[in-house]
């Protein structure tokens, strides 16, 4: 029986509304894991290790939220993302949205990439790929 | 310091599962003091008593190398509270472990019963924290935790 994207929705809500205590309504698509949601960092991991269990997958580590990039010289020069830095931001999240971040490459505006529907996006990438 | 929660192991299975019991006794302040005219082991006492038996479970699977930290309570629920003369249990059991981190079950008993969850996360201190100074030598596995899964060695004659 095929997962569809409503499936996916619904399970990614009960993880967010179990790992951060949130209530159903606030979990839209469009809502930031960090600014709407309150996530923090330990939250992620929580996050990972639950959506593994829900969806019997395996996420490897840095590839749902990426860490090893904002660190690197390469990548990152005053608080913004180099051309180089966005080229590897983008390879290594093919599940989120760029349009609205592009623009102004803020590193401190990363958290808002971390989004619902990023979240549901990876899930449909690695259940597709499975 | 002393802060210890528990008082010895009574189950020990490296890598997988470990139980540690606390007797409940109006001797101790936190016992006495915490709800007026209600002696009680605290909740959050009952959180940090399962934290201790699940951090050394976690430690010790990984040879104590690395700095144990909780860094999430994904769940408390207590259905009963320890009075004084009560035997708590804490059983914790290893769902995952990692470099960077470590997710455990538990459950909490009062005398045989079944009173309460504690499900919680833990952080190796050293793998994710690199701009940290840390001290050199281990600074979570102390001789207090190490002794109590010592004494339990010995008295299972492992």
């Amino acid at each position: 029986m095929p997962t569809t994207r409503e499936d996916v929705f619904k399970q990614v809500e009960e993880v967010l509304v179990d790992a951060l205590g949130v209530d159903e309504d606030e979990v839209s698509e469009d809502a930031t894991l960090t600014g709407d949601l309150g996530a923090e960092s330990i939250d992620f991991l929580d996050i990972v290790f639950r959506l593994e269990k829900k969806f019997s997958i395996k996420i490897p580590r840095g590839e749902l939220f990426p860490d090893d990039i904002v660190n690197n010289p390469d990548y990152v020069e005053n608080g913004k993302f180099t051309p180089a830095g966005m080229t590897r931001l983008k390879t290594a999240m093919p599940h989120a949205d760029f349009s609205d971040f592009e623009a102004d490459a803020d590193v401190a505006k990363m958290p808002e990439l971390f989004t619902v529907r990023t979240l549901i996006n990876y899930i449909e990438n690695k259940l597709q790929a499975a | 310091m002393r802060w210890i929660w528990i008082d010895t192991f009574t189950e020990f299975e490296s890598g997988k599962r470990a139980s540690a019991v606390k007797n409940v006794t109006l001797a101790e302040e936190h016992v006495h003091d915490y709800a007026p005219a209600s002696p009680m082991l605290p909740p959050p006492l009952m959180i940090e008593g399962m934290a201790q038996t699940a951090g050394i479970l976690v430690g010790e699977a990984r040879g104590f190398r690395e700095n144990v930290i909780l860094a999430k309570v994904r769940r408390a629920t207590f259905e009963e509270y320890g009075r004084p003369g009560d035997q708590i249990t804490y059983t914790a059991v290893l769902d995952s472990i990692d470099d960077t981190a470590a997710t455990t079950r538990g459950e909490v008993f009062r005398n045989g019963d079944r009173i309460g969850t504690v499900d919680l996360i833990f952080s190796h201190l050293n793998q994710s924290a690199s701009d940290l100074d840390l001290p050199e030598h281990n600074f979570v596995f102390g001789d207090t935790f190490l002794d109590l899964l010592r004494s339990y060695r010995i008295a299972v004659g492992d």
